[in-house]
């Protein structure tokens, strides 16, 4: 594996100006490779969530370089940055953040309408990832008829449904219990493991980082420790 | 993309039936009130024009007296004419195809027991044609009539109704006053003129029996001119004006005292008239479409701020700013739409119902229908621009944040 699939290098993100100047990464080096399964941790503050941001490509490093599949993407333009979201990117909020009184079949169907994939090709393909999640007899129910469970599964369905080349997957276990928790990650590695999706996951629990095989940690904007999951607990 | 956008924005007016209609309302107002002034102003002028057509073609009124109100001045010669001041119109003034001579008087007609008051009549053939006027059955004047002033009749339509309850008159014998009168025709039904009048209501007799037997002087109050299609009717009138001022022997500083009016003159001013009506009503119309617009514009920023997280997940899932643009934009245009069709349909309602109760009849125009439509098409664009300009200006991640 030549390039890394994601490559940061001395990222920096400063909000504000001037005295009211907070740094929120301060020289961040990273690099992710395809398939991996990360888990990023830190306390609040530390700038996990800024570096998911920029990784995530919805926010831009104040400098640094970062590179995805190989192509520096640090000064994208808003329309770009979109662009690369629809293509290669996948998204899990900890809130689930369905569309509300629209049915799970045409939640995941929303990215691949955003695609301009034709309507009966949409279906099936959203119906294939629903199917992957385990909730294609759920099609048709809105997710306000769902637990909550149900709901971060078929909010993995839509993240997948267009094949991304990464999830990013914010706290995707933070609204859950333990035992729904257990199943969605157990969800998450499958994915990972089976149809070769790469995962990186912020997470405050250390139980749902041990899924993961390599744990991140973030501490005032830099990284304190980056290793296998082991280790780094 | 665009149709998909378009099922999304009728489904989420759908989910708020209630709101989008009375977000819409202004909207719904003004298109309505649009199009029932310009349905009804046209079936105005359409009448107006028609009733105009119906008096004949080209037509000149041209009657004794000064014109206008107001306190007629000392010198005025207030005089009728005679039967010589009509020859000189016809056979001295270029242009005048016909000039028809008239005398009326109000009378009581009488047919076995059945009485009924009309206008009568005194004139000649001229006046039919130049009222463009046929008799339905019966015959019109010969000569020896008009030469003689012969007690003959030719009725119009309601008069032969009234008296004769459908059966036909043509033969039988009238009484007026005391004159025996014999029904020699019935003149085609011309219908209500734009003045109120049953036009049909009437009695025509020869000019000379009016004047001996009925009215007892041998003037003439008015005369209709009938204006050759080849002329102007305002040189035509300019050359009545000038050759009855030399015969009446007006001086040039004097008024004149006749008046020749042209009815297509008359038809065309009440036509501005409800021209203005009908401009005055659209601009409150306009007014309302603006107020409506606004409250497009209130609910569509409601709309954003409450969907600021949907607008948040689409913009992380890849929507580009100008795609959450058109989402909300199509959305105003949509709603306004529906109100603008909502407005129509009422308009065309309120105007078919309104006509009715006005006798004005319905004229559906489909320009002005094409043009509400377009126009409520750009309310929606105008007002929802903004509200969706600031959807689509929205931070991913602040929007996602949002509660």
């Amino acid at each position: 594996m030549a390039e890394p699939l994601i490559r940061f290098r001395g990222v920096t993100k400063v909000y504000g100006s001037g005295d009211a100047a907070v740094a929120a990464l301060k020289g961040v080096d990273l690099s992710i490779d395809r398939g991996e399964f990360v888990a990023v941790m830190g306390p609040s503050g530390s700038g996990k969530s800024t570096a998911m941001n920029i990784l995530g490509c919805l926010d831009t490093p104040t400098s640094g370089s970062y590179d995805f599949m190989g192509a520096p993407v640090g000064d994208l333009s808003r329309d770009q940055q979109a662009l690369l979201r629809r293509h290669y990117l996948g998204f899990v909020f900890q809130g689930f953040n369905l569309l509300p009184r629209t049915s799970a079949l045409e939640n995941v169907e929303m990215p691949l309408i955003y695609r301009g994939v034709p309507a009966h090709e949409r279906r099936r393909l959203a119906l294939a990832a629903l199917e992957k999640v385990g909730l294609q007899h759920r099609a048709d129910h809105d997710p306000n008829e769902l637990s909550g469970g149900q709901q971060q599964r078929v909010a993995i369905a839509r993240a997948i449904a267009a094949e991304p080349q990464v999830m990013l997957a914010d706290e995707p276990t933070g609204n859950l219990d333990t035992a729904t928790s257990k199943d969605v990650m157990n969800l998450l590695t499958e994915l990972n493991r089976r149809e070769g999706i790469t995962i990186v996951m912020v997470t405050h629990e250390p139980d749902m980082a041990a899924y993961a095989q390599r744990v991140i940690h973030f501490l005032d904007g830099h990284i304190a420790a980056d290793g296998p999951h082991e280790e780094a607990a | 993309m665009l149709y998909e956008t378009l099922k999304l924005s009728i489904r989420t007016i759908r989910r708020n039936v209630l709101r989008s209609i009375l977000t819409v309302l202004g909207v719904v107002i003004g298109v309505a009130a649009v199009i029932v002034m310009v349905t009804l102003g046209q079936g105005t002028s359409a009448q107006v024009t028609s009733d105009v057509a119906k008096l004949g073609s080209n037509i000149l009124m041209v009657r004794a007296g000064q014109a206008g109100f107001g306190p007629a001045s000392a010198t005025a010669d207030s005089r009728n004419f005679d039967i010589k001041d009509v020859e000189a119109v016809e056979n001295e003034v270029a242009g005048v195809a016909v000039a028809a001579p008239m005398v009326s008087r109000n009378l009581t007609a009488i047919s076995g027991n059945i009485n009924h008051a009309q206008q009568v009549i005194g004139t000649d053939n001229r006046y039919f044609v130049a009222r463009d006027w046929d008799v339905s059955s019966g015959r019109t004047f010969t000569d020896g009539e008009i030469q003689a002033g012969s007690a003959s009749c030719i009725l119009g339509a309601t008069t032969s109704q009234a008296l004769f309850q459908g059966s036909d008159p043509v033969g039988e014998t009238i009484r007026l006053r005391s004159i025996a009168c014999k029904v020699i025709g019935v003149l085609a039904s011309k219908g209500n003129s734009g003045f109120g009048q049953d036009q049909d209501d009437l009695i025509v007799m020869p000019l000379k029996a009016v004047q001996r037997r009925i009215v007892g002087h041998p003037d003439i109050q008015l005369m209709y001119v009938s204006v050759d299609s080849a002329y102007k009717t305002s040189d035509v009138q300019a050359g009545i004006e000038d050759l009855l001022r030399e015969r009446r022997q007006v001086g040039p500083d004097d008024r004149d005292n006749f008046s020749v009016q042209d009815m297509a003159q008359i038809a065309s001013m009440l036509t501005s008239i409800s021209g203005v009506l009908t401009g005055l009503l659209s601009a409150v119309a306009g007014v309302s479409l603006l107020v409506g617009g606004i409250g497009i514009m209130n609910i569509m920023l409601v709309s954003v701020t409450e969907r600021t997280r949907e607008i948040g997940i689409r913009l992380a899932i890849g929507a580009q700013a100008r795609q959450v643009l058109l989402q909300f934009l199509v959305e105003a245009v949509v709603l306004s739409l529906f109100g603008g069709v909502l407005g129509i349909a009422l308009g065309l309602g309120l105007a078919a119902i309104g006509g009715r109760f006005l006798s004005v009849p319905f004229i559906l125009n489909p320009t002005i229908v094409a043009i509400a439509f377009v126009f409520s098409a750009l309310v929606g664009v105008a007002f929802g621009y903004f509200p969706a300009r600031r959807a689509a200006r929205l931070d991913p991640i602040e929007a996602l944040r949002h509660e």
